[in-house]
C-alpha cells in the first residue's frame, strides 16, 4: 500500500483493522475522540463491531467479553477515561486474556485539561489498576510508529496472554504524517482452545477467570510470565549513545524534540545522546549499557514531578547522576532543553 | 416417573449455603438448554458474588466478570459469536446498584442478551448487607435497626424502571419459592431464552430467591419469608413481551 497522510488517530485506528481486529467499544475523551469517530463507520464498512459505550468501564467489560470469546478486541481512552479502565485491565491480566487498550496522554491530575501530556507515565508502567500485574506498554513517537506498534500489540497480547498498552499522546494523537498501513491479516476467533465457543457434552467447560483459582503453581507462572517479557520485550532506540556524557532518556513526543537536541547539541560539540524507550515496561535498561561514557541522565517528560526518571534511576543504579527536567502545557523547546542537558552536565562534572 | 438433573448440572464442588437458591436457577437453566437443545451452546457470564460459585455448578463456558460488569461482558461475547445463546448471571447488587447504568444501558441500546437476576433482597457474599432491594425496615449488618427508606429509598422494582423500554425483548419476575412458582419461573426463562435465540433483542428474569444464611431464617421460613413480605412489593409477572 502507498503511503497516505493521516493524522496519529485515524492512523491507529485503521492498523487495528489491519491486524484483524473486529471490535471496538469505547467512550469520548479529547484527544482520542478521532479513534471513535473513526471506527464508528469503518467498522461497518469490514463488518466489526463498534459499540460506543456508556461509560469507560463498560467499553473495558465489552472488550473483555470479546477477548474471552476470541476476538481481537480494543478500546481507547485518555487519562480521566483511562483511570476508569483500570478495573478491566486488571481483570484482564488477572485472566490471562489478550486484549490492548490505547491512552492517548493528556495533561494533568483529575480533570487535567485536553492538551498534550505524559503523566499516566506512573498509571501505565506500574500496573494501574489493584494487584499484582504489569502491562506492556508501546510508546510510538510518530503516525507510523502508531500503526506498527498497535499491530504489534496484538499478537504480543496473544503471545503472552495478557492486556498491551499503547501510550500515544495528544502531540503524536493528532498530528498528520505519511504513513503506510500493512497489508490486512484475518484473525480466527476459534483458533484458541480456551476462549469460550460452547462446552461440548463429556467435555469440560472452559472457564475463563483468574488464572489464580485453578493454577497449580500461581507464583512460578506470573513469576516466569513477567521474567520473560523483561528478558525478550525491550524495544528501544539509541542516539549517539557511545560517546555521549550526557544522555538524553524520553519517549513519545519528547523524544522527538530530544533528537533534534542531540544533532544540535553535537553541532556545538556536546557530547550528548539520546535514549529512546519504545516499550515503557519492560523498561529497557538493556538501552543503558550502550552509554559507556555516560556521566550523567536527564530525562525529559511532559510532566511536573518527573516519573520515567523513577526507571532511570532504577536502570543505572547508583553509576551516575539522574535528573529530571519537565514541563507542562508546552512541548519541552529545543533550546531550552540544550541548556538544562549543558547545565546539569557541567554541574556534575563540577562535583566530580 | 423418573426425575434426573440435566448432565450440565455437576453436583460437585458447590459452595451454596443450605437452602441457598443458586442451585436451583441453575438447575432451572440446564433444564431450559437441555429442552432447546442449547446445552452445549451457551456461553455464560457470572458476577463476582455468590453467583460466581456456578462456574463449578454447571457444565457451560463461563466468564467471571468484574463486580456489576457481566452484561457488558456478555454483550462483547454475543457480538462475536451471535449464535450463541449468552447469558448474564448476577444478583440484585450487580444489577440495580453497582452495574445499573450497565444494565439500563444495555436495556436502552436492546442488546441480544438474556440477563437473569437473582433477587434475594441483600448483599450475600459479603455477609448480607442493605441493597437496593432490600425491604423497608429489614434488619441487615449495615442497618442494624433496620432499613430507612427515608436514607436508603424504596425497594428497586425493575419493571418501574425498565416497562417503559418499549423495544425490550422480555422483562418478568418469577419465584423459586415453590414447585408452582419453580414451573412458572421455567416457562419464563424458556420463553426468555426463544425470544432471545430469535434475536428480538434484551431480556430481564428477575427470580426472588431465599438466603437463609444472611437472612437469619431456616430455610422453610425463608420461602414464607419471600411470599408474604418480599412480594408486596416484588409482584411477580411480566412486565414486557408476555403476550
Amino acid at each position: 500500500m502507498a503511503k497516505v497522510l493521516m493524522k496519529g488517530n485515524d492512523a491507529l485506528a485503521e492498523a487495528a483493522l489491519a491486524a484483524g481486529c473486529r471490535f471496538y467499544s469505547g467512550y469520548p475523551i479529547t484527544p482520542q475522540t478521532e479513534i471513535l469517530e473513526y471506527l464508528s463507520w469503518r467498522m461497518d464498512e469490514v463488518g466489526g463491531e463498534f459499540i460506543q459505550a456508556e461509560s469507560e468501564l463498560a467499553g473495558i467489560n465489552m472488550v473483555h467479553g470479546a477477548a474471552a470469546a476470541g476476538a481481537r478486541a480494543f478500546t481507547t481512552s485518555s487519562g480521566p477515561g483511562f483511570s476508569l479502565k483500570q478495573e478491566g485491565i486488571s481483570y484482564l491480566a488477572a485472566a490471562d486474556l489478550p486484549a490492548v487498550v490505547v491512552d492517548v496522554m493528556r495533561i494533568g491530575t483529575g480533570l487535567g485539561d485536553i492538551s498534550l501530556g505524559q503523566g499516566d507515565y506512573w498509571q501505565l508502567t506500574r500496573g494501574g489498576g489493584h494487584g499484582d500485574y504489569r502491562t506492556l506498554v508501546l510508546a510510538p513517537a510518530s503516525v507510523q510508529e502508531s500503526v506498527d506498534l498497535m499491530i504489534a500489540s496484538f499478537d504480543l497480547a496473544e503471545k503472552y496472554l495478557h492486556p498491551v498498552l499503547i501510550a500515544s499522546d495528544a502531540a503524536i494523537g493528532q498530528m498528520i504524517e505519511a504513513v503506510e498501513i500493512p497489508e490486512a491479516v484475518e484473525h480466527d476467533i476459534d483458533q484458541f482452545e480456551w476462549s469460550i465457543k460452547g462446552c461440548k457434552a463429556g467435555t469440560e467447560p472452559r472457564k475463563v477467570q483468574n488464572i489464580y483459582y485453578h493454577h497449580p503453581d500461581y507464583e512460578g507462572f506470573l513469576t516466569n510470565k513477567y521474567a520473560e517479557m523483561e528478558a525478550n520485550e525491550q524495544r528501544y532506540e539509541a542516539f549517539e549513545v557511545e560517546d555521549a556524557e550526557i544522555v538524553l532518556v524520553a519517549y513519545g513526543i519528547s523524544s522527538r524534540i530530544c533528537r533534534e537536541v542531540v544533532d544540535v547539541g553535537r553541532a556545538q560539540g556536546v557530547k550528548i545522546g539520546l535514549i529512546r524507550p519504545i516499550t515503557l515496561w519492560p523498561f529497557p535498561i538493556k538501552a543503558f549499557e550502550l552509554a559507556k561514557s555516560a556521566k550523567a541522565f536527564l530525562t525529559i517528560e511532559m510532566s511536573i514531578l518527573g516519573q520515567m526518571v523513577d526507571d532511570v534511576r532504577l536502570a543505572i543504579g547508583d553509576a551516575c547522576p539522574v535528573d529530571h527536567y519537565g514541563s507542562i502545557f508546552e512541548i519541552p523547546e529545543t533550546d531550552g532543553v540544550l541548556q538544562a542537558a549543558i547545565a546539569f552536565l557541567n554541574k556534575v562534572k563540577g562535583e566530580v | 416417573m423418573k426425575i434426573k438433573a440435566p448432565d450440565t448440572v455437576t453436583f460437585t464442588k458447590s459452595g451454596f449455603c443450605p437452602g441457598c437458591g443458586h442451585g436451583l436457577a441453575v438447575r432451572l437453566i440446564a433444564e431450559v438448554m437441555e429442552e432447546m437443545g442449547l446445552s452445549d451452546k451457551l456461553l455464560t457470564v457470572v458476577d463476582v458474588a455468590c453467583g460466581s460459585l456456578n462456574i463449578e455448578s454447571w457444565k457451560f463456558d463461563t466468564v467471571l466478570a468484574a463486580h456489576g460488569r457481566p452484561l457488558p461482558v456478555a454483550v462483547g461475547i454475543q457480538k462475536v459469536r451471535k449464535d450463541n445463546p449468552v447469558v448474564a448471571y448476577i444478583g440484585d447488587g450487580a444489577a440495580y446498584s453497582i452495574g445499573m447504568a450497565e444494565t439500563m444501558h444495555c436495556a436502552l441500546r436492546n442488546d441480544n442478551i438474556l440477563t437473569i437476576v437473582i433477587n434475594n433482597s441483600l448483599y450475600g457474599m459479603t455477609g448480607g448487607q442493605c441493597a437496593p432491594t432490600s425491604l423497608p425496615g429489614q434488619v441487615t449488618t449495615s442497618t442494624p435497626h433496620g432499613k430507612d427508606p427515608k436514607k436508603a429509598g424504596m425497594p428497586f422494582k425493575v419493571e418501574d424502571a425498565f416497562g417503559g423500554f418499549e423495544s425490550i425483548a422480555y422483562l418478568a419476575r418469577g419465584s423459586m419459592t415453590d414447585a408452582a412458582n419453580m414451573n412458572k419461573s421455567k416457562k419464563m426463562l424458556r420463553k426468555a431464552f426463544d425470544k432471545h435465540m430469535a434475536g428480538q433483542g434484551f431480556c430481564l428474569v428477575e427470580l426472588l430467591s431465599p438466603c437463609p444464611t444472611n437472612l437469619g431464617l431456616p430455610p422453610l421460613a425463608n420461602i414464607d419469608w419471600i411470599a408474604d413480605e418480599m412480594m408486596k412489593y416484588f409482584p411477580l409477572g411480566e412486565f414486557r413481551g408476555g403476550a
